[in-house]
């Protein structure tokens, strides 16, 4: 499979094991990816961990998603001169790029990024470049990771739609086998010159099982129920502020989240001053300078940012693009260096909702 | 000549007022007028008067030696002007200026309270009038003592 | 995000902080139409960007008008343009003011500092089509006398009769004359029908917190009270996320918007 997409001139990129973390890079041969590899994640804690069988893709996700790609950390946009200021800097030819093994909330992160990125007034030009010329193979999840809540956020343990084929690994009886989907043309022509067989009743039993018992020994769950208008009452929750005592606002959710877009700019002058570029960074609403007006931030509390992010994500996401911000990855639950966890902020805000609630109907 | 009643009657802090009070207030009552720059008071008069501002502009400074009078508000037709003689020691903070020609009502306090301490319905209803007003001034005061408009002490990336 | 050329035409100052920029583009035939309200983005070679409200004529939209305030570096870059330098522009980005939902209505202006800026785009359009609307009222307060914007349009408008312009300082000294406190002093003296009336506001948010106090205060529906906002932006577009104000971003969905729409957010701090 992977030999017909390079034949079709698609640059292949998808997990492979790089210093002790699954990361996305390109892909040669099968031999690239992280065969007979697990991941245990926890709170502040990722292990990558050898696992009895050879699975390909036997473990959940790593730090980076497809955003990497698409929505670069950096990115000049714009470059040219004093006396003319047109723009000097020329598109890039953009590689038609193959995601292989990407995971179903990882495509809906990125269907997700599309909307904000795409569906507004003005798009992203730079993105909407990006995103032409794709293909997703989308490699659902047959175990659930020790963060991962994507089944309370409807993105996984299997995707639905959006992707040019699906796989599901099986790994039964020394009979290693994938159970395709395809999701578009391509995605079926593809398929079509692979060898297969054709899937059975009990390929489809199988992996049902697999889904639900992902689903059953998923790590995390949040409550999605109101969400949106309980955290909107819960401003001044003083859950907040015991959150904010523990955050570092180093921004590592921000970067590892794979919905997370935003972004700020750079100038950069030549030393002769006769040359300028601006180039787009990843920006974080961790950081003091992100709500910067002249005269001062307007979220200079570290529990403002924190309530910003978190409201942004499970709540005024859904009044900007109608979905939640968060497919359940755990990647900030993963990666953040005090294990402060969404699902678990979010239940405690509920619940100290509903106790105060209680404690002033008995007043 | 006109006759003071009416000129308290139809002043706005008196809008609605029980007749039987402007009778009351009457005898305390005179008519004035001020000349562009006369003074109306000086900071630190023994307040015994408020005005009733029926025509003209009154400013009210305070006075720095390095900077010359700093105006913090100007009062003008419909407005009323001094409130300290409600509370003891009846002292005027500030000074008060014409700065055009300004006709007024000069009620004398001291009338009043001397009145006051035979009727508190008339007590009552003077300060339900004048609570108001200070509260306005104290509000845009506050609003004022922000400085909204300052620019910032430092420079920005902006 | 790619700025179009624009050179300056004329540059001076209005105020000892504040500097009016006219400029004019390099293709012409591009043509440049905004509604008033709105910003651009101006690029000063290789310092910055900053979101920056067009004060000029929607009606005569070239030479593009831009008053600001030098507060920092790219601000302070503006300027120091001189006559023929070149400049980037991306926009007109954002929404405007409602001067033709406006028609029929009293209209009420209220402006603080460089606030009246944004502003008058919106004055130019009702005097010019001075029969769509009822009565007129500007509002004006600024720090000090010398610190007021467009002073000369000030006496032009102070002189029509069929406009009523109230101007005040929040402190004078010298020569001044004329009002001296708050601008929200102003509004329960303006003639205007609060029943029928669509006020525009313009200004620092405290300034802007209290005008709309004021106006509903003598009985204009937030619903009819429009204000500006301000937020860090650096993309314009809705691209970038830093001007999130609860769920809207301001440099889209903004800056102009209806006060009641923000009044949940606009009464929690940090937000």
């Amino acid at each position: 499979m992977l030999e017909a997409l390079q034949h079709n001139g698609w640059t292949i990129i998808g997990p492979k094991v790089q210093d002790g973390v699954i990361v996305l890079d390109e892909i040669q041969s099968v031999d690239d990816f992280p065969i007979g590899y697990s991941d245990r994640q926890g709170p502040a804690r990722y292990r990558l961990t050898r696992r009895a069988n050879k699975a390909v893709f036997g473990y959940n996700v790593g730090p980076q998603s497809p955003k990497a790609v698409l929505h670069a950390a950096r990115k000049v946009i714009w470059r040219g001169k004093k006396n003319d200021l047109k723009s000097q800097e020329t598109a890039e030819p953009l590689p038609h790029i193959a995601f292989v093994g990407i995971r179903p909330c990882e495509l809906k992160a990125i269907l997700i990024q599309d909307d904000v990125l795409l569906r507004g007034p003005y798009g992203d030009a730079f993105y909407a470049a990006r995103r032409k010329n794709l293909f997703f193979i989308v490699v659902n999840c047959g175990q659930a990771g020790g963060t991962c809540f994507c089944a309370s956020t409807n993105s996984g343990p299997k995707a639905d739609s959006g992707f040019d084929l699906s796989a599901t690994e099986l790994m039964g009886n020394d009979d290693h086998r994938f159970l395709m989907q395809a999701g578009s043309r391509r995605g079926e022509e593809l398929l079509a010159s692979l060898p297969a067989r054709p899937v059975t009743e009990e390929d489809l039993k199988e992996s049902g099982a697999l889904f639900a018992h992902a689903v059953e020994t998923m790590g995390r769950t949040l409550d999605t129920h109101g969400l949106k208008e309980l955290l909107y009452q819960q401003l001044e929750n003083p859950r907040w502020q015991e959150v904010a005592e523990r955050c570092l606002g180093c921004g590592n959710c921000t970067s590892v989240c794979p919905t997370c877009f935003c972004s700020t700019v750079e100038d950069w002058t030549s030393l002769d001053g006769s040359e300028a570029r601006r180039e787009r960074r990843w920006d974080s609403c961790f950081s003091v300078d992100f709500s910067y007006i002249h005269g001062g931030s307007i979220r200079q509390t570290g529990m403002s940012r924190y309530r910003q992010w978190m409201t942004h994500k499970l709540a005024a996401w859904q009044d900007q693009f109608g979905t939640l911000g968060c497919v359940g990855c755990g990647r900030c639950i993963t990666w953040c260096p005090v294990g402060i966890d969404i699902t678990e902020e979010a239940a405690a805000i509920r619940s100290s909702a509903q106790q105060k609630e209680a404690l002033d109907g008995n007043d | 000549m006109e006759t003071i009643e009416p000129l308290l009657a139809e002043h706005p802090i008196f809008h609605g007022i029980d007749p039987k009070y402007i009778s009351l207030m009457v005898g305390c009552a005179s008519n004035v007028r001020f000349n562009a720059g006369e003074f109306v008071v000086h900071d630190g008069d023994k307040d015994n008067e408020f005005y009733l501002i029926r025509h003209g502009t009154v400013a009210l400074d305070v006075y720095s030696p390095t900077k010359g009078p700093i105006t913090f508000l100007t009062l003008g037709p419909g407005e009323v002007m001094g409130w300290e003689w409600l509370v003891p020691p009846y002292q005027t903070q500030g000074d008060a200026r014409a700065l055009d020609l300004v006709r007024a009502v000069k009620i004398d306090a001291t009338c009043l309270r001397a009145k006051f301490e035979h009727d508190h319905e008339l007590e009552r209803e003077l300060l339900k009038r004048f609570v108001p007003i200070i509260t306005e001034r104290l509000k845009a005061l506050t609003i004022q003592l922000l400085d909204v408009y300052a620019p910032r002490a430092h420079k920005s990336s902006f | 995000m790619t700025p179009r050329p624009f050179r300056v035409k004329r540059t001076y100052a209005e105020t000892d902080d504040t500097f009016t920029l006219e400029l004019e583009p390099e293709r012409p035939e591009e043509g440049f139409a905004f509604a008033a309200g709105q910003f651009n983005m101006l690029y000063a070679y290789g310092v910055g960007e900053v979101p920056i409200s067009i004060s000029g004529d929607p009606l005569k939209p070239l030479p593009l008008i831009h008053t600001t305030r030098s507060v920092g570096l790219v601000t302070e870059a503006l300027r120091r343009l001189k006559k023929g330098d070149l400049i980037g522009v991306r926009g007109p980005f954002g929404t405007s003011w409602p001067v033709i939902p406006a028609r029929g209505s009293d209209v009420v202006i209220v402006a603080g500092g460089i606030g009246l800026a944004p502003l008058r785009p919106a004055l130019y359009h009702v005097l010019r089509n001075r029969e769509d609307y009822g009565q007129i009222a500007l509002l004006y307060g600024t720090r000090t006398p010398s610190d007021m914007l467009f002073t000369k349009e000030l006496e032009q408008w102070r002189g029509r009769f069929d406009m009523d312009v109230g101007i005040t300082v929040d402190r004078a000294t010298g020569s001044w004359r004329g009002n001296v406190g708050v601008v929200t002093r102003l509004i329960s003296r303006a003639p205007f029908d609060p029943h029928n009336t669509v006020a525009m506001v313009c200004g620092p948010e405290i300034m802007m917190r209290y005008t709309v106090m004021e106006l509903t205060k003598r009985g204009v529906p937030e619903s009819r009270v429009f204000v500006s906002m301000e937020r860090n932006m650096k993309c314009g577009i809705g691209l970038c996320g830093h001007c999130q104000f609860g769920p809207s971003f301001i440099c889209k969905d903004g800056p102009v918007y209806p006060h009641d729409v923000l009044t949940p957010w606009l009464r929690r701090w940090e937000i």
